[in-house]
């Protein structure tokens, strides 16, 4: 609950922050908008009718007004509420995010495991110079490289967009096309949008996938050690058993805490993934918005990207006090 | 001795290191017979723990290597067991409390979870069973004596007291019958009357299940009163072995003399004595008898030769003082 509070704080601390810098970019908004030929008088009545007239803090309560009531004002370029913008590109930003995510977590900590179960041996050694490799390589370079691999020589892998054009598209219910076309029986249309997610989701995951790796991994070599692991094998455990149950689950707890972090920065380096895979997703459109100065746009896309991280670290906090009772009951005595 | 339930020969055990190996173990020799209660002293660091970790085949490796020799339980060298005798040796013969009993516990499952796989193994029940489980997990927690059972089984590590924590690690490794326990130093994190505690109730359970122990101390005081015979270590090697009277009314290492003299005295005056020196260098340790450095008696051989047990059957002492005398 204390946690809801401190997000909920963040949150407002980060609104006036963005909405203060978005408005110091040099450069009249409403004369971007209707353009270098607009009369003054259009200009001006423009900046009324937004309330650019005002000073910052009253701007800035208008603004917070409405975005309480789901609005978050109208793009200066597209000539539409932000809202519906970002309604349409968000689901693919979460959609891709989600996708990468997954298979960050299980592949991160397969490889952590895979390689601590054999430390030292030679698949230990490939899964830690893959490490290297992997946390150093950009996913743009990544990108890159499986766009020319898969878009040129073997086609197994669709490299543009979401969805083969001439597919169906799902009923919008979540958004997310794989989901949505799970709940509406459409099994081509998701295997389709799945095959979709596959190239850009790796080149968007690989950075972090190994960062879970190297960290499961040596969390695992740290608590071998431990006496508790010898003492549940001198208990008679079986091996298979202490590895599985007494070492894992407390090796991962640091690998999970630090999912949260490397989530938010999958949505952060989406942009140069989905500007590749012409992915019609939020980080594009925000890098757009930004370079066309449509402040609206910008603020309401910073925000909804706050609310995303909040949300993301809120579950890692949960999840990792489900994993550890030693912060569950601390906590639950304050 | 009849035939010994334990039989550790000419142990030695390195510790791989950046640039070398620590030479740990230099070949321990340790006899238990069944139902005798043994103590094992030395300083820290001297191998005490390294060697019952060999024992129950938990050293980590690496970086531990076993260099040499036997350790034979029952006419069988644990060292050369298959992975399914191991682990048979450890849920139904030989059972170990560990030093530290926070580190022993695993933190994130209840000791309820840690108990029920402990009792699960050991007995071969499937993990159906619960009503079973618990009910063998609630009689171990009884029998070391802890209140409210039921409800230690849903706890979690932290939320216990050193010393309930101490014998919830009884109860992990004595909740089904053995042959023999190894107690690593019970209770010195706790205080000294939880301590006493402790030790009464290993003790207690010795007796009543006909179980042999070894127990670990660098306490004198504690191996005087709970143990039967001693065994003296010094550096990695066993320097003086006998009947716990006879050491205390006779020490004959030149170490054991010393080390009796450091235990303050509450009727004599002034303070103990220490040991001049250090422990040695595991890396490059002295020749001969390891202690010679800091020994106010050595002699030139001592340098050149590793030293023998020599003595009569109740007293044995690795030092070349008695070479002549105890033929």
């Amino acid at each position: 609950m204390r946690r809801l509070g401190y997000s909920l704080f963040v949150l407002i601390g980060l609104s006036i922050v963005v909405f203060i810098i978005a408005r110091l970019v040099p450069g009249d908004p409403a004369r971007a908008a209707l353009g270098p030929r607009a009369t003054q008088e259009a200009v001006d009545a423009l900046r009324a009718r937004l309330h650019l007239d005002k000073p910052i803090y009253v701007q800035y309560a208008y603004w917070l007004k409405s975005v309480l009531q789901g609005d978050f004002g109208e793009s200066l370029f597209t000539r539409r509420p932000v809202i519906e913008d970002i309604k349409e590109f968000l689901p693919a930003t979460l959609e891709l995010a989600f996708f990468a995510g997954l298979f960050m977590t299980f592949f991160g900590l397969l490889l952590g495991v895979i390689s601590a179960r054999y430390a030292n041996t030679w698949v230990d050694n490939v899964v830690r110079v893959l490490s290297y490799l992997g946390i150093a390589t950009p996913a743009f370079v990544v990108a890159i490289v499986l766009l020319l691999v898969f878009g040129m020589y073997y086609e197994i892998f669709p490299t543009i967009g979401r969805l083969t054009p001439g597919m169906s598209y799902p009923p919008r219910i979540t958004g997310l096309l794989t989901l949505d076309s799970l709940f509406t029986g459409n099994l081509a249309s998701f295997w389709d949008a799945l095959k979709h997610l596959i190239l850009p989701g790796i080149s968007l995951s690989l950075g972090g996938l190994f960062q879970e790796a190297r960290i499961t991994r040596s969390s695992m070599l740290e608590n071998a050690k431990k006496d508790y692991v010898g003492a549940a094998r001198a208990y008679g455990i079986p091996e298979r058993v202490v590895f599985s149950k007494y070492l894992f689950k407390p090796s991962v707890i640091p690998t999970v805490s630090i999912l949260g972090l490397d989530f938010a920065s999958l949505i952060g380096n989406a942009f140069l993934v989905e500007l590749l895979f012409n992915w019609p997703g939020i980080s594009r459109y925000g890098i757009n918005v930004m370079l066309r100065k449509d402040v609206e746009a910008i603020v309401a896309v910073v925000m909804v990207l706050g609310i995303v991280f909040t949300v993301v670290n809120i579950v890692v906090d949960l999840l990792v006090a489900y994993l550890d009772p030693r912060i569950r009951l601390v906590a639950r005595e304050e | 001795m009849s035939q010994p339930l334990l039989d550790i020969q000419n142990l030695s055990v390195r510790f791989r290191v950046y640039g070398g190996y620590l030479r740990v173990l230099d070949g321990v020799n340790f006899q238990v017979a069944p139902q005798e209660r043994v103590g094992l002293v030395g300083e820290t660091g001297c191998g005490k723990t390294t060697t019952m970790k060999t024992i129950m085949r938990i050293l980590p490796q690496p970086p531990g290597v076993i260099k040499g020799g036997k350790i034979i339980f029952k006419g069988k060298d644990v060292l050369g067991m298959e992975s399914w005798e191991v682990e048979r040796m450890r849920r139904r013969e030989v059972a170990m409390i560990f030093q530290d009993p926070t580190a022993a516990l695993n933190p994130v499952f209840t000791i309820g979870e840690q108990l029920f796989d402990a009792i699960r193994y050991a007995t071969g029940k499937e993990e159906s069973d619960h009503r079973f489980l618990r009910e063998v997990a609630i009689r171990a927690l009884e029998e070391v004596a802890l209140p409210d059972p039921a409800r230690i089984l849903t706890n979690y590590p932290i939320q216990l007291s050193g010393g309930m924590r101490q014998r919830v690690c009884i109860a992990l490794a004595l909740a089904c019958p053995k042959e023999l326990l190894i107690a690593d130093e019970p209770g010195t994190s706790l205080d000294v009357t939880i301590q006493d505690q402790i030790l009464r109730l290993i003790n207690r359970l010795a007796e009543e299940r006909k179980m042999a122990v070894i127990l670990i101390s660098h306490s004198l005081g504690v191996i005087r009163d709970w143990t039967e015979r001693v065994w003296v270590m010094y550096a990695g090697t066993v320097v003086e072995e006998a009947r716990t009277q006879e050491l205390f009314a006779q020490p004959l290492h030149p170490y054991t003399q010393a080390l009796l003299k450091c235990v303050p005295k509450l009727t004599g005056e002034g303070i103990a004595e220490g040991i001049p020196g250090r422990i040695p260098d595991y890396f490059d340790p002295p020749s001969g008898c390891r202690f010679h450095p800091r020994c106010p008696y050595r002699m030139a051989i001592c340098s050149q030769e590793k030293p023998r047990l020599y003595g009569t059957p109740t007293h044995h002492v690795a030092c070349f003082l008695y070479q002549e005398e105890r033929k």
